[in-house]
């Protein structure tokens, strides 16, 4: 499948594309297809993302999971700051990523 | 300092810190000017060009419009300010992407005057250029730097 | 230290209120992304994986503890409690959002700091000896200098659309603690006949293609250096390859033309130059020296009690001469084990603020090494010193020890990484946890980097790591032999690369074989000069 992801212009927070807006939790990312580069560039006019990429990743039963190592590390938060990751409580999260 | 002069010709906006008439011949490239177009009275310079080949017949030049590629192309800022080390007082023209953050240090490197590929809104360019009341470094414009007005 | 004058402030004043304005032309939609993201970096922000960052300068280093605490006070207002200190002596916050950035620099302009120029293809924040003013074996203090080139460099007319990044050192002693033969220009001040002056290194630099800088001047007197400077960075201006980012930077220029030719275009505009009255008067470096004056030190020299083996070792690690007696510089580690190499909380940047503002003439360093100094301490305070920094967490004595590693923040936070540096630093930090064996080691410094751009100066190390993605997988090669010192040499790579965990193991192979075959007195930078690679690589790869 296929994610867009970028950040939010005003916040910088990693943002990903649900199919109707945006949300910072990748679990509620959607598979844009081949129509990501048209959204892409209508949100970025709309000052509503900087800096969107279109990235590949695969379903599973958690949720999408990229298949990029950098990208899994821009959906959790620094793997070295679990504190400062969206699942500080999940000790697991780090494994996620690797 | 005064506001820019924006001029229209034919389409493109030509903002110009000069009070003189806009010189109406138009620019020859360097190349021409050092071999045929002998007596041209304006040159384009672009970013690679060497500004010094046109040091010995300085004189004769009314205009020498220096070209920015793209506006990371500091190139033009030495070129502007070897023409001026060398006495150059005619029109010295910024030309294609110049944007508007980018003119208070082209105008301490000597230019005055700018053709911007995209238009520039005149507040914006005031505020621009009237931001900075002091500099720390003598350049090619008249501002006098901070270590002359500590020790005079 | 320097202090503004009112033009000084009227210059950061200035460039709060433009960076606010240019803001919001890019919120407004008045500015693409690719307008604005020169003008942001010119300001140091970034946009990296998890958020903005906001690199602020500390000139040559150098803060007081005013300034500490205006950098808790940002970590604890617009970030999440801590900060990064790096390798060009700045520090870095990883949170920011860009609505934010210009009241953060409305703060820091109200106690003289500011982020202008530490990132873009301008000249950067000028780095400096950490130890200057206060170590025995300096010519002068290299700092008033420093600040002559900071306001030369600042808004320079010419030259913020250079080719690439520009980044200037200055020191002034024969130890090199500032990598200074590994910047695009390193000054070291130098006298003769009885006159100071500075000879001129061009074209070092890490990164991907990583070079020794050129001597190109042996002597430039002060009233002719920003003359002198000016030309060296107008030939680059001019010259320097535009085609190819990775070729943009001067050690390309110096190693395509030639350090020779370069010499004598450089000489050839300094001519042109210094007709033009760039140099200030000799005032002006008075001025600003008179601000550098050392502090009125006049304790006693003491015995200490080492009797507390913990305060022992940590006086010998961590604490080294001051050229007046009495006096001591105290380097704080913030290399803890299993820690990040760098960073530092609110709470501890509160703390070490406070113990410079009591004991160390209010007087701050930050290290290349992404350490923190207090320069100015009396021999009698430095065990009240070492108390207050055990109970915050900050008395490691692992100065320029295997553990006292220097790491860029990696792929858990750069957007250009490859790999991630942090763990790798905490698991070597931690393999070596016991301080006996790392002082057996002897100093050793190691230095990791995520991806070849090399901000964690992995060519310099007398161990360096550099990150690579290796289909999709972090893979670590290992190079040894580097040197960031007076004694520079580039690392070379052992060979083939490894997992996280194996990149630990062959760095022990590394250092038992070292021990097994030092000579006496040999660090392993010099056994590995010695002996060579080979055997290394026989004990790595078997």
């Amino acid at each position: 499948m296929k994610l867009l992801t970028g950040n939010d212009l005003v916040t910088g927070d990693v943002i990903w594309w649900t199919g109707s807006g945006w949300s910072r939790h990748v679990e509620e990312a959607g598979d844009v297809g081949d129509q990501g580069e048209p959204i892409a560039l209508a949100e970025e006019g709309a000052r509503r993302v900087n800096g969107p990429v279109i990235i590949d990743a695969t379903m599973t039963p958690d949720g999408p999971r990229p298949a990029h190592i950098k990208d899994r590390i821009r959906a959790l938060g620094p793997t070295v700051r679990p504190d400062l990751t969206l699942k500080p409580a999940d000790p697991n999260a780090g494994s996620w990523v690797i | 300092m005064a506001d820019p002069d924006a001029t229209d010709t034919g389409g493109e906006t030509l903002l110009r810190l000069r009070t003189d008439e806009v010189h109406d011949e138009p620019a020859v490239t360097l190349d021409a000017f050092l071999d045929g177009q002998t007596n041209a009275t304006a040159v384009r310079l672009e970013a690679g060009d060497d500004a010094r080949a046109l040091l010995p017949r300085l004189g004769q030049l009314a205009l020498v419009e220096i070209s920015f590629p793209t506006f990371r192309d500091g190139r033009g800022y030495s070129s502007a300010r070897i023409l001026r080390e060398a006495g150059f007082a005619g029109e010295l023209r910024a030309a294609g992407d110049v944007l508007v953050d980018q003119l208070p240090h082209m105008r301490r490197c000597g230019f005055d005057s700018f053709a911007p590929q995209a238009p520039i809104d005149p507040d914006v360019l005031r505020a621009s250029l009237s931001r900075y009341d002091h500099h720390y470094q003598r350049a090619a414009d008249a501002a006098v730097p901070i270590w002359k007005l500590r020790h005079g | 230290m320097y202090k503004y004058d009112e033009y000084d402030q009227s210059m950061v004043d200035a460039r709060v209120e433009e960076f606010r304005d240019q803001v919001q032309r890019r919120l407004a939609g008045q500015m693409t992304e690719d307008q604005f993201k020169p003008l942001r970096l010119m300001n140091g922000l970034y946009l990296q994986l998890h958020a903005y960052m906001l690199r602020v300068a500390v000139p040559y280093g150098t803060l007081d503890s005013r300034q500490m605490r205006m950098l808790a006070h940002v970590a604890r207002k617009y970030d999440r409690g801590y900060g990064h200190f790096t390798t060009r002596q700045n520090i870095q916050f990883n949170w920011i959002k860009l609505a934010d950035t210009p009241d953060i620099l409305a703060e820091l302009a109200t106690v003289e700091m500011h982020a202008i120029q530490t990132s873009g293809n301008c000249i950067r924040n000028i780095s400096s000896d950490q130890f200057a003013g206060a170590a025995a074996d300096e010519v002068t203090d290299p700092r008033p200098w420093a600040e002559l080139l900071r306001q030369w460099s600042t808004f320079h007319p010419e030259f913020t659309y250079l080719p690439r990044k520009f980044k200037i050192a200055v020191i002034a002693a024969p130890e090199d603690r500032a990598a200074m033969r590994l910047h695009d220009i390193g000054i070291e001040l130098t006298e003769r006949d009885g006159r100071l002056g500075a000879k001129i290194f061009v074209g070092g630099g890490m990164g991907r293609t990583p070079m020794i800088s050129h001597e190109i001047r042996d002597f430039i007197g002060a009233d002719d250096l920003l003359s002198y400077l000016e030309a060296c960075l107008r030939v680059y201006n001019r010259y320097g390859r535009r085609d190819n980012i990775y070729k943009a930077r001067i050690k390309i220029l110096l190693h395509e033309i030639g350090a020779d030719e370069y010499r004598r275009q450089v000489e050839e505009e300094f001519v042109a130059v210094k007709a033009l009255g760039l140099d200030p008067p000799a005032a002006e470096l008075e001025r600003i020296t008179a601000m550098f004056a050392p502090p009125p030190l006049t304790a006693e020299p003491v015995e200490l009690d080492r009797s507390d083996p913990d305060f022992a070792v940590w006086l010998d690690q961590n604490v080294r001469p001051h050229k007046q007696p009495g006096h001591a510089i105290v380097t704080i580690s913030l290399k803890l084990i299993g820690g990040i190499p760098g960073d530092a909380s609110a709470d501890q940047i509160d703390v070490m603020a406070d113990l410079a503002e009591r004991y160390s003439a209010d007087e701050l360093r930050v290290t290349h090494a992404q350490n923190i100094v207090l320069p100015h301490v009396a021999q009698a305070d430095l065990p009240a010193i070492w108390q207050a920094l055990t109970e915050t967490g900050l008395a490691e004595a692992n100065l320029d020890l295997i553990s006292d590693i220097i790491a860029c923040p990696g792929l858990d936070y750069c957007a250009l990484a490859n790999a991630r540096s942090i763990p790798v630093a905490q698991k070597i930090a931690t393999r070596f946890a016991d301080l006996g064996r790392q002082r057996e080691l002897g100093e050793l410094k190691l230095k990791i980097s995520g991806c070849i751009n090399a901000c964690g100066h992995h060519h310099a190390g007398h161990i360096g790591i550099l990150g690579v993605d290796r289909k999709g997988t972090e893979n670590f090669q290992l190079l040894l032999g580097g040197s960031g010192a007076e004694d520079v040499s580039l690392g070379k790579i052992t060979g083939p690369g490894f997992s996280e965990d194996g990149v630990v193991d062959a760095i022990e192979r590394v250092t038992d074989k070292y021990l097994e075959v030092r000579e006496s007195g040999e660090r392993f930078l010099d056994t590995y000069r010695r002996v060579g690679m080979e055997p290394f690589k026989e004990a790595i790869y078997g």
